[in-house]
């Protein structure tokens, strides 16, 4: 890169950070109004189920409800910038340390399902559109329709009942560890790496033992939308100009493919995956819930069940602004790899 | 009339062109017949309960097995159609109303009205859209009504966008002009000249999202929101047999999730085949 097309990089990206502020203004309104602005008392949602009369009056007085909106807005905010989310009911725990917590395991789970699904949709995809009209085109268009029709809590339960029930391959679903390990110190959270990092190789199969069936069931999930995706750039890029003078000047068809074709047609493919993140980070929780996995989805389910407000909201507070932030990488990364953005920028 | 007997030949060619199409068509029929009737013809009352018979694998009598209570899980699965395909409908025509109106009304006037609802449709989708609608349910309150609500929210963004775009484009048409020219007031060419020329794409886009919705509803029922015990319905139905999955009784969970996958599939390919009749232009 030279120092021009270095600067239009970072120009690009300052640019995409103040386009991402409104997405984050919107994000801390509409979780604001998501409690104080609807119908029924706030106070006594964020009270609990079983807070007596005096209860209910003392965290209106402790979280300001009697105060004006516009202050209570600014009030929010406060707390926000503070890195306060309020306090768990059921656990008396800081909603933000629960959530940090339990962020690790959701994060490593929704990682690896991603590169489950990216590892079979792309070759999936290009396979397809190289033998258009093939054995594997017609099956990727039914990969495509099914992984989209397939509910993701019913996936994950078929795949527990034949590889743990029948077949017995997989470890119960019951978390990230079975009980007679332990965590591994932690490093990033992550046990495959922390795993790794302790230089515990049984660990680390024994951790990766339990991702397997959750984040093929996500992988699985995620599939479609890429599959067709890399199947229609891919076909687009095969009938462009630049691959027929490069058949024309006689390039192996591999060269082609993979050189030529691929890199020019995963543009697109990186624009998707915006799409592909609100699909997994969403399909998260049903999985979750599915695997007992003890991430930040499940801990939600469990506050919504018992009517905790306070975790919802930090939980979906959380996954919106996760969820931008994952969409500004992805645009960046956009411009990283492809330089005619650079240019323009 | 030439144009519907027009439509009529070329729909008649898509599904004639693509079998899968009209295999969709003949199950949403079956759907909406079962939706219909269904609480009037199961063999076995979805409420009843016969310990028993609990947890007998699929028989004669009972064909997709009985769950913990007893509960014959056929009859439950088929009258849950009815909630299920309900909520569905209602979600989809709830956006199809509010999203296509706010939409075109975008695309057709611009100016602040356009940039309200383009900012309303991006802070929707700054949301993982499962994620909002959840928190939407626990905000409005746990009931069926909230799941519809909810639902329609998260579409929202989809409808407004396409709505905008095909209003935005037929806004300088010659046919839009000449109605002006003949003394046509905006209002009158946004409801005779611009939305029959939008309604179809929106038809075809609920159609294309009518799967969705039900996931959607079946998810958050699946969580434990909405739908109460004992009401029958897919998605808290594979919940309650979630946990006898890992202990080999698989009817449970297995029918509710199976009907539920089926329902989705049959209106993704439907939403297909209706956009090439609609639409060819935009076939993939």
């Amino acid at each position: 890169m030279t120092r021009r097309e270095r600067a239009a990089v970072a120009t690009l990206i300052l640019k995409r950070l103040l386009m991402a502020v409104p997405s984050l203004i919107g994000v801390v309104i509409v979780t604001f109004l998501l409690t104080r602005a609807l119908p029924g008392d706030p106070a006594a949602y964020f009270a609990g189920p079983a807070a007596s009369k005096e209860a209910v009056e003392e965290v209106r007085v402790k979280l300001g409800l009697d105060k004006s909106l516009p202050e209570q807005f600014v009030r929010y905010v406060r707390d926000l910038a503070r890195g306060d989310l309020g306090t768990s009911l059921t656990t008396g725990q800081p909603v933000v340390s629960e959530i940090r917590t339990r962020l690790p395991a959701s994060a490593e789970l929704t990682l690896l399902g991603l590169i489950v699904s990216m590892g079979v949709a792309v070759p999936l995809g290009i396979l397809a559109a190289t033998r258009p009209g093939s054995l594997i085109d017609h099956a990727c268009r039914v990969v495509a329709t099914a992984g989209v029709s397939l509910p993701v809590f019913f996936t994950g339960l078929i795949l527990v009942y034949v590889f743990y029930y029948l077949l017995g391959w997989a470890p119960a679903p019951l978390g990230r560890l079975d009980i007679f390990f332990s965590a591994p110190p932690p490093v990033t959270g992550f046990y495959l790496m922390d795993s790794l990092i302790a230089g515990n190789g049984e660990l680390f199969l024994a951790s990766l033992n339990q991702l397997v069936l959750p984040a093929l069931t996500l992988g699985i999930f995620s599939l479609a939308p890429i599959a067709r995706m890399t199947r229609a750039s891919m076909l687009a890029v095969l009938s462009s100009d630049f691959v027929r003078t490069a058949r024309a000047s006689g390039l192996s068809p591999f060269t082609i493919t993979v050189t030529y074709a691929f890199r020019n047609a995963m543009l697109p493919v990186v624009t998707t995956l915006g799409m592909v993140f609100s699909f997994l980070l969403g399909a998260n929780v049903l999985v979750e819930k599915v695997f007992a996995w003890p991430g930040i989805g499940s801990f939600a389910v469990e506050a919504l069940i018992a009517s905790d407000f306070a975790p919802v909201q930090g939980f979906v507070l959380t996954m919106a602004v996760m969820y931008v932030a994952l969409n500004l990488m992805i645009d960046v990364l956009y411009g990283l790899i492809d330089p005619r953005v650079r240019i323009d920028a | 009339m030439t144009a519907l007997a027009g439509t009529v030949r070329h729909a008649r060619y898509v599904i004639g062109e693509n079998p899968v199409t009209g295999l969709a068509f003949a199950l949403f029929v079956l759907i909406v017949f079962v939706a219909l009737v269904g609480p009037y013809i199961v063999p076995i009352d979805p409420l009843a309960s016969d310990t028993v018979e609990a947890l007998k694998s699929p028989s004669l009598r009972h064909w997709f097995g009985t769950d913990q209570l007893g509960r014959d899980i056929f009859s439950r699965v088929v009258v849950a159609t009815r909630l299920d395909f309900g909520i569905a409908v209602w979600s989809v025509v709830l956006v199809f109303v509010m999203g296509g109106l706010a939409g075109v009304a975008a695309g057709f006037f611009g100016g602040w009205i356009d940039r309200i609802v383009g900012r309303v449709a991006d802070t929707i989708m700054a949301f993982p859209l499962f994620v909002l609608a959840m928190g939407i349910v626990a905000a409005l309150g746990n009931t069926v009504t909230n799941i519809v609500i909810a639902t329609a929210i998260v579409n929202f963004p989809l409808y407004a966008r396409v709505a905008r775009a095909e209003a935005n484009v037929r806004r300088e048409a010659g046919f839009v002009e000449a109605a002006r020219l003949s003394g046509n007031g905006d209002v009158r060419i946004l409801a005779f000249q611009i939305l029959p020329n939008v309604f179809p794409i929106l038809v075809v886009q609920m159609s294309l999202t009518m799967g969705y919705a039900i996931l959607n509803a079946a998810g958050l029922s699946f969580i434990g929101l909405g739908v109460r015990p004992p009401d029958a319905e897919w998605g808290i139905m594979v919940a309650e047999g979630a946990a006898f999955m890992v202990s080999g009784e698989w009817w449970i969970a297995f029918f509710p999730g199976l009907a539920l996958m089926v329902a989705v599939f049959c209106f993704n390919l439907l939403g297909d085949g209706l956009r090439d009749i609609v639409d060819p232009r935009r076939r993939t």
